[in-house]
Order: C-alpha cells, then structure tokens, then sequence
C-alpha cells in the first residue's frame, strides 16, 4: 500500500514522452500542432507566391469603388454608380428575406404536412407522403429549377389578360382583381403609407403588450384562484380591435397600390420576380418536407401515457395538448427544427440557378468577376455565411440548455 | 322487484333471436369510408379536398404522360404528331429516347459504354457484402478491392497505375503487420503511416512504368471532361461517401477528444465546414484552390469536387456520429476503462459499434443530402444531368423542352435516394438489440 503511493523516481527519460499517460497527450498535442502550423505555413507560403507570380495582393479596397452593375431586386435604393459595398448590402439583404420568408412557409407548410401525415385519414395521410417523400429525395435545384419553368412557361403573358373583340380575357387576374400571375412574375398590391401610418405601428405595438400583459395576469389569477380566463379570445380581440379602429378613426392612413394592365405590362404594385417566387417556394416547399418528418417525429416521440396520465387528471384534450404533450414534442422538434432553418439559409445560395440577386450573386459572383478579387470575395461570402450560421446555431444551444432535461 | 317483472310478463320467448345483420353504417365499405375518410366534418373536408387535389392533378399529367411521343427527332416534329392524332397534350419522350446516353454517360464514348456499366455492375458486388451481412466475408477482399477496379475502369489507361497505388496501402498494412511484432505498436503504427506515403512518393510512378513497359495491360483512356451525366453524379456521390464517413468518424473523435489541440482543431473544422454553403466550397475549389497549391500544380476538376464534397460530408457527418457518443450512457465508457482497454480499443471495440448504430439514421440522411448535392456541381461547369438537360435544350431540336427531361432526372435520383432511405429503415430494424 506504502509502495503505490511513493512516486515514480525523479528522473526523467525521453521514452517517458511516449509511454507515460502524464506526459503522451502533451506530446501528441504538440505534434499535432507541429503538423498543423507546417499546413498552414505551406497553404500560406504557396498562396503569396502564387499572388506574386500573377502580381496580386490582398486587398479589401476595391469594396468603396463603382460596383458598375444593375441588381434587379432592390430592398433598400441603388444604382450602378454605387460601390460594391452596397451591392453586396443588397444581396445580404434579399438573402435574408428568403431565409425569413423561407422559413415562415416552410414551418406552416411542415407542420400541417407533419400533422396530417399522422392521420388516420388514408388519402391525406397518403398524399402528404407522397409529398413528403418526393421532395425529400429529389434535389433541391431540381425543384427550383421545375418551380421556375412553372412560372416562365407555364403561366399567361401579360396580354392575355386583356380582353378579345369580344370581351373576353384568356387569362384573370385573382383574389378579386388585384394579383395577377404572369409569365414575368407576380403582381400584388403595395401598400401606400400615409402620414399617419406611424401611429398605427404604435397601436400595434401597444397591443401586442397588452395581449402579454394580459396572459401573464390569467396565468397568476389562475394560480392564484384557479379561475380560467379565455386567453386566446382575448388576445386575438386586442390584436385586431384597436389596430382597425385607429385604421378608420385616422381616415385610413394606409391604401393599395394594386397592379393595372398597361401597355405591354402591369403598372403599379409590386412585382415579385419568377426568381423571387421559384426560390421562395422551392425552398420552402423543401425544406416544409423535412420539417414535417420532424414534426412527426417530435409527436410519435410523446408515448401514449402522458395523454392518459393527462385525461386521468381530468385535463381536456386541448388542454392536454397545451400543457402535457406541446411543451414535450417541442423539446423534440425545435433543435431539428432550427437545423432545418440553418440549412434553408444556406441552401438560398442556389439562387444562381435562376438568378436571384442573393449575396452569392453580388459580393460572390459578379463582384469578383468585375475585379478579379476571388480570394477576397470568397473569403468575404464564407464569412457572412458563417455569421449567419453561428448565430441561428448559438440561438439552437441557447434553447437547447433551457429545456434540457437535467441529469447526474 | 323481480316477483312484480315475472307477473307482468304475459310471454317469455322460448328460443333465441338469429343476431341481426349490422346496420349497412356499421359494415363493409361503407364503415370504412365512415372510420377513414368521414369521421368528422373537417376530415370529410379533408378526404374531398385531397380527393379533388389527386384528380386535377392526375386528370392533367396522366393523359400527357401515356399519349406521350416515343418516336420522333424534334420538338416540332413531335408537335406535328400530336396534331395529327388529334391529341390535347402529349409528352415528348422522344427526347429521352435520343439523348438518355448523354444523360447518362456523358460525352464518354459510346463504344466505350460496357465499362461505366461493369463498374457500376461491380459497384453493386463490392457494396452487398457491406450492406447484408448474411453474404460471406470472403467478399469483403472484393470490396477492398473494388475503388482501384472502378477508377482503372472508368479512366482507363494502365492497370499498373491503380495496383501501384494499391500497392502503397499493402506496404503500409505489411510495415504494422511486421514491426509491431518487433518494434512495438508505436513505430509499428508510424512505419504504416510512413511507408505508403513514401512509396506513392518516390517508388509508384517508376513501379507502374516499369511494369507497364513489361507487360502492357490497358484500356483506351478516357479524359475526365468526357465524364458526364448520371454517371458523373454517381461517380463523385459514391467516393465522397465512401472516403467521407471514416474521416467523419476520426472528427467527432477528435471533437469529443479531452486534448485541448485536437479538440478545437476538430470543433473549428466543423463549423467551418457545415457554416457555410456547399456551393462556396465549389467555387473555392474550382476558382481558389489553385492559389492554395504549389505553383503548377494542375490538377482534375473532378477530384477537386471529390475531395470539396468529402469534406463537407464529413463534418455534417461527425456532428451526426457525435450524437452518437453523446447519446450513450456514460457506463459504457467507464465500463471499457474499467476492463483497462486503450483509448483505441474502447472506441473500436465498445463505444463506436454502439455508437454508429445510433447514428445509422442520420448517416444515410447525409449521404442521401450528399447524393443529391452532387448536382450543384453543374455551376463550376461539370455537365451532370442537369447540365446536360440545359445542353439539350440549347440544341434548335430540341428547344423549349422541359418537364420531360426534369421528369427524368428527378426520377433516376428518386430512385437511389428512396432506395438508401428504405436500407437505412432496414438496417435500424435488424440492428434493434433492446427488448420491446
């Protein structure tokens, strides 16, 4: 017993670096780092010699010079004059609104395929895997690339809307005349602000306060008396009441701009490309198909007891649902769930296939063919993405260390 | 109570009722129907809906798809046929039946065709005894076998190149084999890491020439630019999955390592890796790697996408192999310290095994989201089908031609990827241990 617990003798051999446990991760750690740093000097060393021999440095500077080129879809105002620092501001910006609307669609589309998968209706739960199935094993660009022949050969030109000799029009337009699809893309109505459109904001606002101050009032009162308020009746009462009312007490501060035919064209409203549209659904309808087998997953998961733990505490189904099954599923299906964003967000780079202005197509592509900036440029694109993905990811660790399960 | 009930019956029947027939709601179809389609109004909602949504849709393409246009060498002279039978719509497969060689193959030549068939062929022999475990093992030398097979196969040229090559992993297997009897496990397991290298340096190329020069056994080289088609998707599907799941497996060890180096080399790999798009990593490797190598260097766009693609699987699948680790109860790990097995043998002979059959799910999803990846490969101008369908479609024959060709080519990847997502359910059934 003695004997264990004396040391081993001072001295030190070379072997020990290998054979010693105390001492053989730190030798592997070093040549580890040994290698690594040969790597990387050598991708370096080949990089700037490379550089030279084409009489290239590395420099941001071409950033602040004309960009030179047109960019179709315009969030914020720009022209050719401006630098390409801008362009590349409005292609983050149009990436970001597929992402977000992408992911918007994707989630309503998932979770109703996801739910009526499960049902015990045959033809519903039979067509939504055949809807699931089909796009989850046909690529994406495959999708995107049908979506868009939809749109461009698909659908009527803009003067088939207009009627014949005898008054009638090959093609019309939707939902009570203001959208009109075409060929060139879609028309809808843009809305016009007023000068007082601000304070309808501001009642928005208000109320979607109130509606929180309201449910954290029921919740407390609950506790407290065990009364129930109805919440969701409420809330939607505050959501839309005030907001309407001060639409008409300030004299409808906002109209529609709704689209017209003119001349070879429609006029007015707002155009969503076929690029914009072929995106937006093919990604959507995508990415909706692997949220759905989330979705599934998530409530498969929840085993049959906790439903009947639930009913024999006397609970109803709704809130059973609510309170015993959601919060459960959810723990499931929101990590998948924030992946499937993550992999929207990305997957909005194949906007190139039919040439959506996105990020990849400004900063990434016609940036670097206009200056010869390709390491630059990429290094610029890989960063924003990378950005944009650690950020939606640390959201995910957040969430996942809130509702993780604590265990030893 | 009972004395006042006898008193009051005047006849009691004497024997039973034949039992009555169901009512016509409660049997047969129509109970079906009741129970499936019309439970509740929103279901009968439901049932019409996608009842109406299934025969506009077949009520379009079904007529289009079997009047379809077999025999024809245009899109107007398929349009004239339609005419001429009077025909609403028609699909024009004629234009399959003309080009599905380019679809498939490429441009690689047409003669030539029995060796991507053979390798693919062969691909199914190497992958069974990987796939079914009832086959015998005896298989597996095939498979080991097999990558130096197809590459000899589908480049041609001669076969000494490959079995060179070939030859720098036997040296490395006969350097462990040999020194690690003599010399002890660490130089036995430096000598195999050094030994291949050194022979594809300095020893392959003079090898394969000599032989070549000795006994001159050949096929007709095919160039990587003739490669095409399906084919190509497959050839560069199948390598990356194949070279990306063992270095997939080394990062989510190295991602759980507790050494402080290799665990934040492993971690920023990853998130590098999977943070950014799969097209920025093409046109990094067909734009930037050149600047990344020393200069003259020149090598295949195909192997630069093999090599991109590898690694970007390979960090989305250590991420999902360390869902595996993490997924298994501590015990297993002190269990195998416990019985005093190394780092190594605890990893290969406890933890992995159990590990990867966790994560068997999210492997094949990755290689099925790698499989269908492998069509982005059309934007560094690499002609996949889809290039092709856009090479086609810029002929005057055949302009103007769309949902045939997209038909097809979403049908041949349905196919591979429906068939890996069925496998993958097959083997998490046969690989179920615990009791239900």
């Amino acid at each position: 017993m003695a004997d264990a617990s004396v040391s081993p003798k001072d001295s030190f051999h070379l072997s020990q670096l290998i054979y010693d446990s105390r001492y053989r991760s730190l030798t592997i750690q070093t040549v580890a780092m040994m290698l690594l740093m040969l790597g990387i000097g050598w991708l370096v060393y080949n990089t700037t010699v490379n550089l030279a021999a084409l009489g290239k440095d590395i420099s941001f500077a071409y950033l602040w010079t004309t960009a030179g080129y047109d960019i179709n879809q315009q969030l914020i105002p720009y022209t050719s004059q401006d630098t390409h620092a801008r362009a590349a501001l409005l292609g983050i910006l149009n990436t970001l609104l597929i992402a977000v609307l992408g992911c918007l669609l994707a989630t309503i589309i998932g979770v109703f395929a996801g739910v009526l998968r499960l049902s015990k209706n045959w033809v519903v739960s039979g067509l939504m895997t055949v809807y699931v199935e089909g796009f989850r094993n046909i690529p994406l660009l495959i999708w995107i690339l049908i979506i868009f022949a939809v749109m461009t050969e698909g659908m009527p030109q803009p003067r088939d809307f207009r009627p014949d000799e005898n008054g009638v029009a090959e093609a019309s337009m939707i939902l009570w005349n203001t959208v009109a699809v075409t060929n060139r893309g879609v028309f809808v109505p843009r809305p016009v602000w007023g000068d007082t459109a601000w304070v309808l904001g501001i009642v928005l606002a208000l109320s979607i306060v109130a509606i929180f101050a309201v449910r954290s009032w029921a919740r407390k009162r609950q506790e407290a008396t065990g009364e129930q308020v109805p919440v969701l009746l409420i809330g939607i009462a505050l959501f839309v009441l005030p907001t309407v009312l001060a639409y008409f007490v300030l004299g409808r501060p906002v109209t529609f701009d709704s689209p017209v035919l003119g001349g070879f064209n429609f006029q007015g409203g707002t155009q969503l490309r076929n690029s914009f549209i072929a995106i937006w659904l093919a990604l959507s309808l995508y990415t909706g198909a692997f949220i759905a087998e989330n979705v599934r997953g998530g409530i498969l998961a929840i085993s049959k007891g906790q439903s009947e733990a639930a009913f024999s505490l006397g609970l109803r189904p709704n809130r059973t649902m609510q309170l015993v099954i959601l919060p459960q599923a959810l723990r499931v299906i929101i990590p998948p769930l924030i992946s499937q964003y993550l992999n929207l967000t990305k997957n909005s780079s194949l906007a190139i296939a039919v040439g959506y202005m996105d990020v990849r197509s400004t900063l990434g592509g016609i940036s670097i063919n206009q200056t010869g900036r390709e390491l630059e440029g990429m290094l610029l694109l890989g960063l924003f993405y990378l950005i944009a993905s650690l950020l939606i990811s640390s959201v995910m660790n957040v969430y996942n260390s809130r509702v993780k399960l604590k265990e030893r | 109570m009972s004395e006042a009930h006898a008193f009051s019956q005047a006849f009691v029947r004497g024997e039973m009722l034949p039992p009555a027939e169901a009512p016509v709601t409660e049997r047969g179809a129509v109970k079906w129907l009741r129970e499936n389609l019309f439970s509740s109004p929103l279901n009968a909602l439901l049932t019409i809906v996608s009842i109406f949504v299934i025969w506009s849709v077949l009520a379009h393409i079904l007529p289009w798809m079997v009047n379809g246009i077999w025999d024809a060498s245009s899109l107007t002279e398929c349009r004239a046929i339609r005419d001429e039978r009077g025909l609403d719509s028609a699909a024009c497969w004629a234009v399959i039946a003309d080009r599905w060689h380019q679809l498939m193959f490429g441009f690689y030549p047409q003669d030539l065709y029995w060796r991507p068939i053979l390798a693919f062929v062969l691909l199914g022999v190497a992958v069974a005894p990987v796939l079914y475990g009832s086959l015998s093992r005896k298989m597996l030398w095939f498979s080991l076998a097999y990558p130096f097979l197809a590459v000899w196969l589908l480049w041609g040229g001669s076969v000494w190149g490959p079995v060179s090559v070939a030859m720098g992993f036997c040296a490395g297997w006969l350097a462990l084999r040999l020194l690690s009897t003599v010399a002890g496990t660490l130089a036995a397991v430096i000598a195999a890491l050094l030994a291949p290298v050194l022979w594809w340096l300095f020893a392959a190329a003079p090898v394969a020439e000599y032989l070549t020069s000795v006994l001159p056994v050949g096929l007709t080289e095919v160039a990587s630019r003739d490669f095409g088609g399906f084919m190509l998707a497959l050839v560069i599907g199948t390598s990356a999955i194949v070279l990306s799941l063992p270095l997939g497996i080394l990062l989510a060890l190295g991602r759980q390592s507790n050494l402080f180096i290799i665990n934040k080399v492993s971690v920023t790999f990853i998130e590098v890796i999977r943070g950014v798009p799969l097209i920025v990593w093409l046109f990094t490797a067909s734009l930037l790697l050149n600047y990344f190598m020393p200069p003259g260097t020149n090598f295949d766009l195909i192997v630069r996408v093999i090599i991109m693609v590898t690694l970007f699987a390979s960090a989305y699948i250590a991420e999902v192999v360390r869902g595996g680790l993490a997924a298994l109860p501590k015990g297993q790990y002190e269990a195998a310290d416990s019985l005093g097995l190394d780092y190594w043998k605890a990893m290969r002979l406890i933890i992995l095994p159990q590990a990867l059959k966790i994560s068997i799910p999210g492997i094949v999803n990755t290689f099925i989201g790698l499989f269908k990846d492998t069509t982005l490969v059309v934007f560094i101008g690499l002609a996949d089908p889809i290039g092709f369908s856009n090479l086609i479609r810029a002929d005057t024959a055949w302009n103007g031609i769309y949902w045939e060709l997209f038909i097809f080519i979403g049908l041949l990847f349905f196919i591979f990827c429906f068939f890996m997502s069925r496998y993958s359910l097959y083997l998490e059934r046969k690989l179920q241990t615990d009791h239900r």
